[in-house]
């Protein structure tokens, strides 16, 4: 019982920062200078989320990291569809490992 | 007409079901190890599921389990929870300026939707994104969190190692693939991210920051360093 109010406990403050700007702001005309700044944080947060994750995913060998980043970089690059590039991804992953790499 | 209720389609829920199957694909092996870990954390089937239902964010759920298994106490927990997910407000207050104009009631359903991956498929589209398209990214996300968690719950285990390994990439390479057609298009994108990847590659690397704080303050740094940026080349262009 005691598990499911902590659950309770931590939907609650997951939701506050999720549900707050996009309810309070629905209709507001913000000052220009952050209207940019929000329109620039989708291309900032990529970056973030990509950088340096991506060259951890396997901790102990950097080169796989390094392989798949590779792999989907260049197969975005080329222009493939969102998920081609996450299913090329991790073919050449796959590959990359039953080759002993 | 036709064209109307063509492009209607490609706006709408189904467009956004498709465009959030790479994120379901991408959430399937860290779901099933969500709940592995749960299951020999000591959390029921039922606790397991509850949790993946209710809070639906992975790092803040991999977190607790850590401080469950330490033996934490129901403060701790859900203060590190709250924590771990501030880098939110920044994804809702920008995914404000994409969606289209919508009711509270609707908007306070679909936040609950929002993670960075949802965030980063509605907000990296072309023009204003209708609730519809947003409610299908995040259903699919979403159905994909929570079966999966149960599912590893169930067989106890994930995938063969191999795959595991492999599909790891999943969720960098759906990012990837977001970027790269931005990046290709406009040099700001690649100011933008590339600023943000330096500064959080600076601050998780060198432990200054943890990982919730470190992308929320990298990513606001470099929105607000470009912003400023670019306005100065344009005041300077009309001089």
């Amino acid at each position: 019982m005691n598990m499911v109010l902590i659950i309770i406990g931590m939907a609650i403050v997951t939701y506050i920062p999720r549900v707050l700007p996009l309810t309070v702001l629905e209709g507001k005309e913000l000052p220009p200078f952050f209207q940019g700044v929000l329109k620039n944080i989708p291309y900032a947060v990529l970056g973030a989320l990509i950088f340096p994750g991506i060259l951890f995913i396997q901790p102990d060998d950097i080169w796989f990291g390094i392989a798949g980043a590779a792999a989907a970089f260049i197969l975005a690059f080329l222009g493939a569809d969102v998920m081609i590039v996450v299913l090329g991804a991790i073919a050449f992953l796959s590959v990359y490992m039953l080759m002993g790499g | 007409m036709q064209m109307a209720a063509v492009s209607e389609q490609k706006s709408g829920f189904k467009a956004g079901i498709k465009a959030g199957i790479s994120i379901a694909v991408g959430y399937l092996p860290v779901a099933l190890t969500f709940g592995l870990l749960a299951k020999t954390t000591g959390l029921t089937l039922f606790e397991s599921v509850l949790m993946s239902l209710l809070v639906f964010a992975g790092a803040a759920q991999y977190i607790s389990l850590s401080l469950i298994a330490a033996g934490a106490g129901a403060a701790v927990i859900i203060f590190n929870t709250f924590i771990v997910n501030i880098r939110h407000f920044l994804m809702s207050a920008s995914l404000n300026e994409k969606m289209e104009p919508e009711t509270r009631a609707k908007k306070s359903l679909y936040a609950f939707g929002l993670t960075d991956e949802t965030f980063t498929v509605i907000a990296t589209r072309e023009g204003k994104t209708t609730t519809g398209f947003a409610l299908g990214v995040m259903l699919i996300a979403y159905g994909s969190w929570v079966v999966n968690t149960g599912i590893g719950h169930v067989i106890g285990a994930s995938l063969p190692e191999f795959l595991q390994q492999a599909m790891s990439i999943a969720l960098y390479a759906m990012f990837v693939g977001l970027l790269v057609p931005s990046l290709k298009k406009e040099m700001k994108v690649a100011y933008l991210a590339g600023l943000a990847a330096v500064l959080n590659s600076m601050f998780t690397l060198t432990g200054l920051l943890d990982t919730g704080w470190a992308i929320a303050a990298s990513t606001l740094i470099s929105a607000m360093a470009v912003e400023v940026l670019t306005g100065l080349r344009k005041g300077a262009a009309l001089k």
